[in-house]
């Protein structure tokens, strides 16, 4: 109600001050076009009109009244427009209410609020990213891998809740090796891969690189899913690709339980699966990398599968339907993450060089390769339940 | 000792060019070129002849004229001017079987070069990043022009195990690109508004037509049988492609895809073809070590750069560089002088 929001003016305000919410106009809230009569009658400064109070008020503060920037700005109709302040594009102002100067300080303490006190370069520099996105001027690497995307946009977004959602604990980062290809091994948990999602934000968080995970084929069979996978430097489960990135050098992630680990029922959390083939290992011994055993706690409870429809998944060509207490019972709600407390814990790496290529082919020294890369992350597991405590401590 | 080349598809933009560039090379005596139309701009230095390779002529000619190297080039996604699929699944595979015949029947023959593609890989959501050429397809192409392709390779094969004194050399070749090509996949891209697929942004990779040429005379120049990967360095994803264009897209789910494109066949249009659906969502790399520890051919462009010399080519679409570039400049002006202004302002409020 116009009228009753128009009481709340002090009639003894100063002009320049626009009381806030009303976008200038009198009346509050209501978001009418315009004002009724009496509201406007009631506005300070009569019914002469607060508006042109309002705009003038700007047009002397902001004088030169021709800013030059302005005109370049300005689409060509502007100058034939019946306003005679000029409108800076940019901001895409509505034409009539808050003046342009409110608007342009406005904008620009949210610009130095976004992007700090240097934003006038940080901003250029935002612009000139955009540009080369639009004009597609930026590189991909053999896998579809942009560098670029994934450090400002997926990590960064995965920041937050990495530290602020998760309170995501790293041991072991020292077990990284700062340059040159290693295979870093986890467990799977989670329902839904948010595990490796954090693995990738703590591996670059503290040690700058590029965690490359590998995918299932059924990840690269999904819409979306399979672009957002191949830009952040994911690819295919599968030797031929696992051995090409170690030997390029690359920090490569692989979860070997697959589905079996990510969808098993909550009262199995934190007994490892089956470690596939042992496929991993053939991989690392032949290019003679490193195999980093990584155990992750914390990911089990974000998603408790209680249930499972395997008509259905089998039906939908997945692996699993995952039921949880809240999915689908409480709709999209229910894919909200519970707030586990998570630790990451980079273990000793297991040496391969000493390895010939020939053992690689070796099937009990490849069994027994994987049942000790198992068993290192198993043990770990328990003893970071212990260090942990209750699931959703601080 | 002179050397007489026989090229078959020579009236095509790949043969033609190829066999004229062949034939004021000095190590070459002769060319032969073979095409059921003749060329469209002139024969250079090659002697054409007007025949089907699926024709008997074509084994005569071989013997005759003591020809000594058979270039066969005329494996192609798209035959010249409006050729239908079946057409050319005809001209690929039975062509091919013919000229083998032809060519296990000719005593002077010591090599063969066939171009292939590297459409023989197929695109699936389980191959592997970057195949070398001992790797086989995940999943093998079920129909279109990946199958010729693979059929076509697999009588190659038998042909060289019938005749060992002859040296076969396979070329799998990426994704023609380049100002002159014309391909299904050059006229898509020629497209106004580019259909991609929702979700998707597959990886591409491109070999300029001077570097298919290149390694088609450095494979008959010099003998080095096998099977290589021809293909620029480097990769880019479709989307990037598109926007360095400066087309908009129009994403789209995969079987709408497929559907628009049996439209398009339907309709007698050029720019989309519903075989290409797959290549389209998965998108596929090779690897080119050994084309050049093997076969000792250094390509010229890049991926990259044989899109940018397509793209070149081409009226430039509403997103050009250029515009996006003036919108930026303009937008950076407004900032500076927003900023200059920014003190006055919060003077005069103060």
């Amino acid at each position: 109600m116009s009228a009753e929001g128009a009481a709340g003016n002090e009639p003894g305000q100063s002009e320049n001050v626009i009381p806030i919410g009303t976008r200038g106009r009198p009346g509050r809230g209501t978001n009418n076009a315009k004002p009724s009569a009496s509201a406007r009658m009631l506005a300070p400064g009569g019914p002469t009109g607060a508006r042109s109070g309002a705009r003038s008020a700007p047009r002397t503060g902001t004088q030169p009244s021709a800013q030059p920037d302005a005109g370049a700005q300005a689409r060509p109709e502007a100058d034939t427009s019946p306003t005679p302040v000029p409108i800076a594009r940019v901001h895409a102002e509505p034409r009539t209410g808050i003046p342009v100067g409110d608007w342009l300080s406005g904008a620009l303490a949210g610009a130095r609020e976004v992007f700090g006190e240097q934003w006038e370069p940080r901003l250029a520099e935002y612009l000139a990213f955009l540009r080369r996105r639009i004009t597609g001027d930026y590189t991909v690497d053999d896998y579809g891998f942009d560098a670029e995307i994934t450090e400002r946009f997926l990590l960064s977004a995965l920041r937050p809740v990495k530290e602020k959602w998760f309170r995501i604990e790293v041991r072991g980062a020292e077990n990284i090796p700062a340059e040159g290809g290693a295979l870093v091994v986890s467990n799977h948990s989670g329902t839904i891969p948010v595990d490796g999602l954090m693995t990738m934000a703590s591996i670059h968080d503290t040690t700058g690189r590029f965690l490359r995970p590998l995918g299932a084929d059924l990840v690269f069979s999904l819409p979306v899913i399979s672009e957002l996978a191949r830009r952040s430097g994911a690819t295919l489960a599968c030797n031929e690709d696992a051995e090409r990135m170690l030997r390029g050098g690359e920090l490569v992630g692989v979860w070997p339980e697959g589905f079996k680990g990510i969808g098993k029922p909550y009262s199995e959390r934190y007994k490892l699966q089956r470690f596939g083939r042992g496929g991993f290992v053939s991989a690392a011994i032949r290019t003679g990398v490193p195999i980093i055993p990584v155990s992750v706690v914390g990911a089990e409870e974000i998603y408790p599968l209680v249930g499972n429809i395997p008509a259905l998944a089998r039906l939908l060509g997945v692996p699993y339907i995952p039921i949880t207490p809240f999915f689908p019972l409480l709709g999209p709600l229910g894919l909200v993450p519970l707030p586990s407390k998570w630790i990451i814990e980079f273990g000793e790496p297991v040496r391969t060089d000493d390895y010939d290529e020939a053992a690689a082919d070796d099937p009990m020294l490849v069994f027994n390769l994987t049942d000790q890369v198992r068993e290192a992350i198993q043990h770990k597991l328990y003893s970071l339940l212990i260090d942990r405590g209750p699931v959703f401590s601080a | 000792m002179g050397r007489v080349v026989l090229v078959t598809g020579a009236a095509g933009d790949l043969g033609r060019r190829f066999a004229r560039r062949l034939a004021e090379h000095s190590d070459i005596d002769r060319v032969i070129g073979v095409d059921v139309t003749p060329p469209r701009l002139g024969t250079g230095g090659m002697q054409f002849i007007r025949a089907d390779i699926r024709n008997p002529v074509i084994a005569k000619v071989i013997v005759r004229e003591h020809v000594d190297t058979v270039v066969h080039t005329a494996v192609a996604a798209m035959g010249p001017g409006g050729t239908r699929p079946g057409q050319m699944k005809e001209l690929n595979v039975i062509g091919t079987m013919q000229l083998l015949a032809a060519c296990q029947q000719a005593p002077d023959l010591r090599r063969l070069v066939v171009r292939s593609s590297t459409s023989v890989y197929g695109a699936s959501n389980r191959n592997p990043s970057m195949f070398t050429e001992e790797m086989t397809a995940k999943r093998l192409p079920a129909h279109g022009f990946p199958k010729d392709v693979a059929e076509v390779e697999s009588y190659v094969r038998g042909f060289a195990r019938r005749r060992p004194d002859v040296h076969v050399t396979t070329l799998r070749m990426a994704n023609l690109m380049g100002p002159l090509i014309n391909s299904t996949l050059t006229s898509y891209f020629k497209l106004p508004v580019i259909p991609t697929v929702l979700g998707f942004d597959p990886r591409m990779q491109f070999v300029h037509e001077h570097d298919a040429h290149g390694a088609l005379e450095r494979a008959t120049l010099a003998d080095v049988p096998g099977t290589f990967n021809i293909a620029g360095d480097g990769l880019m994803v479709l989307s990037q492609a598109v926007r360095r264009l400066g087309k908009p897209t129009a994403p789209m789910p995969a079987f709408a895809l497929g559907a628009l494109g049996s439209a398009f066949r339907r309709a007698q249009l050029a720019g989309l073809y519903a075989e290409q659906v797959p290549l389209l969502t998965f998108g596929r790399g090779v690897d080119t070590t050994q084309m050049r520890a093997v076969l000792g051919y250094e390509p010229v462009y890049t991926t990259a750069e044989a899109f940018a010399e397509f793209a070149a080519a081409q009226r430039p679409g509403p997103l050009r560089a250029e515009r996006v570039r003036a919108v930026e400049s303009a937008m950076l002006e407004a900032i500076g002088g927003s900023a200059s202004r920014e003190t006055a302002i919060s003077g005069a409020q103060r």
